[in-house]
């Protein structure tokens, strides 16, 4: 028999944008992704310009390269993405612990899923991160001085 | 289509056409066609092929959401096309596309295999010690109604490949197992007759299997038998972490109870009626 020829329909990086119903728990896996490529990228760069220290480098000293106040909100960015994936990511443990899912139940239209049971944990962390944000924005913006 | 319904809309049906010996790559063919209330995405392809393009392809089978071979992205969503209304979803235009995450065989026939291949390497059937019992049942096990309800949502499964369409992992990792090999595995993971986890933990342990869940809960989203694959992934990586660390009780699958008539009855019932046949 001839090999039928297929069109590979794979969705790729896309795929994290597509295909779904977007609830809220699709937002929150593409942010925890990009955070976590963020702090990973961000990682990688703290080692690339400390290392410079060993050529007698020092960019972060007092009125040095990295006190330009770009790099404060870019300090700020990460530590966000620092508290989104943190808080995020503690929920997640819990649930992949097969905590606040919820048991399995007779599917009955409309359908109730473990979604559903999960929302609350997922807004609780999401506002100890909008509160670990604005104390730590308080500070990192020189709001405290 | 009765006589009597009346055409309520005009709309236009974007349909992904591909053909594997004429076309380098699927491109997009727009049918206009008059839609009556109730008419389904499946009615709407039926009046395509019957009056306007006798060459588009599809596959279905029972009309009824059951047999899950429907299933399509509707205006980006995948979902069954026998179980969705036309004006449900569009006022003016509909697309139509074959589910992401499956290679397109023709039209709108996704190549569902590699879903099935990842269901079978997980075993989906009951594994047992006493093998001759299987294959050759000389009684019941018991299970109580509890322990049957700890499996049955993942029963309902009808393999469309809705849940690996929209699965955001599934795009990016082609080995992930995906939501509906998963649930299946832990629909058997769980049933008190079958003694297969600690077998099936090779494969949903493994790097491509249920930690690559991240819970975008999209599966569970457009699930049209609200089967729940993402509860069930959790659940399974919840078992696989206490067999890890050696913490799961051992239970041994449910012993078969007594064969055909065999049992003892409870005292003061009444016996039957002698058997006619």
């Amino acid at each position: 028999m001839a090999e039928i020829q297929r069109h590979d329909n794979r969705l790729g990086i896309w795929g994290w944008l597509g295909g779904g119903r977007w609830g809220i728990e699709r937002y929150a896996y593409i942010l925890h992704r990009l955070t976590g490529l963020g702090i990973l990228l961000y990682f990688l760069m703290h080692i690339v310009v400390t290392s410079l220290r060993a050529r007698g480098i020092y960019l972060w000293v007092e009125g040095g390269f990295f006190h330009r106040p770009i790099f404060k909100v870019g300090e700020f960015l990460v530590f966000a993405a620092f508290a989104y994936h943190a808080f995020n990511g503690v929920r997640l443990v819990l649930v992949e612990l097969g905590f606040a899912v919820g048991k399995p139940i007779e599917p009955v239209y409309p359908y109730k899923t473990s979604l559903n049971v999960q929302r609350p944990l997922l807004i609780v962390m999401m506002i100890l991160a909008a509160i670990f944000l604005a104390v730590g924005g308080y500070e990192f913006l020189g709001l405290a001085k | 289509m009765p006589e009597d319904s009346k055409t309520v809309r005009q709309i236009k049906f974007h349909v992904t056409r591909y053909n594997p010996e004429s076309d380098g790559a699927p491109y997009v063919k727009t049918y206009t066609i008059p839609v009556r209330e109730g008419m389904t995405v499946l009615d709407g392809l039926h009046y395509i092929k019957d009056n306007v393009d006798s060459t588009l392809a599809w596959r279905y089978s029972c009309r009824m959401g059951v047999c899950g071979s429907c299933g399509m992205l509707l205006n980006g969503q995948p979902t069954l096309a026998c179980n969705t209304q036309i004006l449900h979803i569009a006022k003016t235009d509909l697309t139509v596309a074959p589910l992401p995450n499956f290679d397109i065989i023709r039209d709108l026939v996704p190549d569902l295999l590699s879903m099935f291949d990842k269901h079978r390497s997980l075993k989906p059937y009951v594994v047992r010690a006493d093998e001759a019992e299987i294959n050759d049942p000389a009684g019941e096990f018991y299970q109580s109604p509890e322990e049957l309800e700890a499996y049955l949502q993942f029963t309902y499964c009808i393999k469309c490949g809705c849940c690996m369409a929209a699965c955001p992992t599934l795009a990016t990792d082609a080995r992930y197992l995906g939501p509906m090999p998963l649930a299946a595995a832990e629909r058997y993971n769980v049933d008190t007759r079958d003694d297969g986890r600690r077998q099936r933990n090779q494969q949903t342990g493994s790097a491509h299997g249920a930690f690559r869940c991240h819970y975008a809960g999209e599966c569970s989203r457009v699930c049209p038998k609200g089967v729940d694959p993402a509860k069930a992934i959790q659940l399974l990586k919840r078992k696989l972490v206490l067999d890890y660390l050696h913490l799961a009780r051992r239970k041994k699958p449910c012993q078969k109870l007594h064969g055909p008539g065999q049992g003892k009855p409870l005292p003061n019932i009444p016996a039957g009626p002698a058997k006619t046949v």
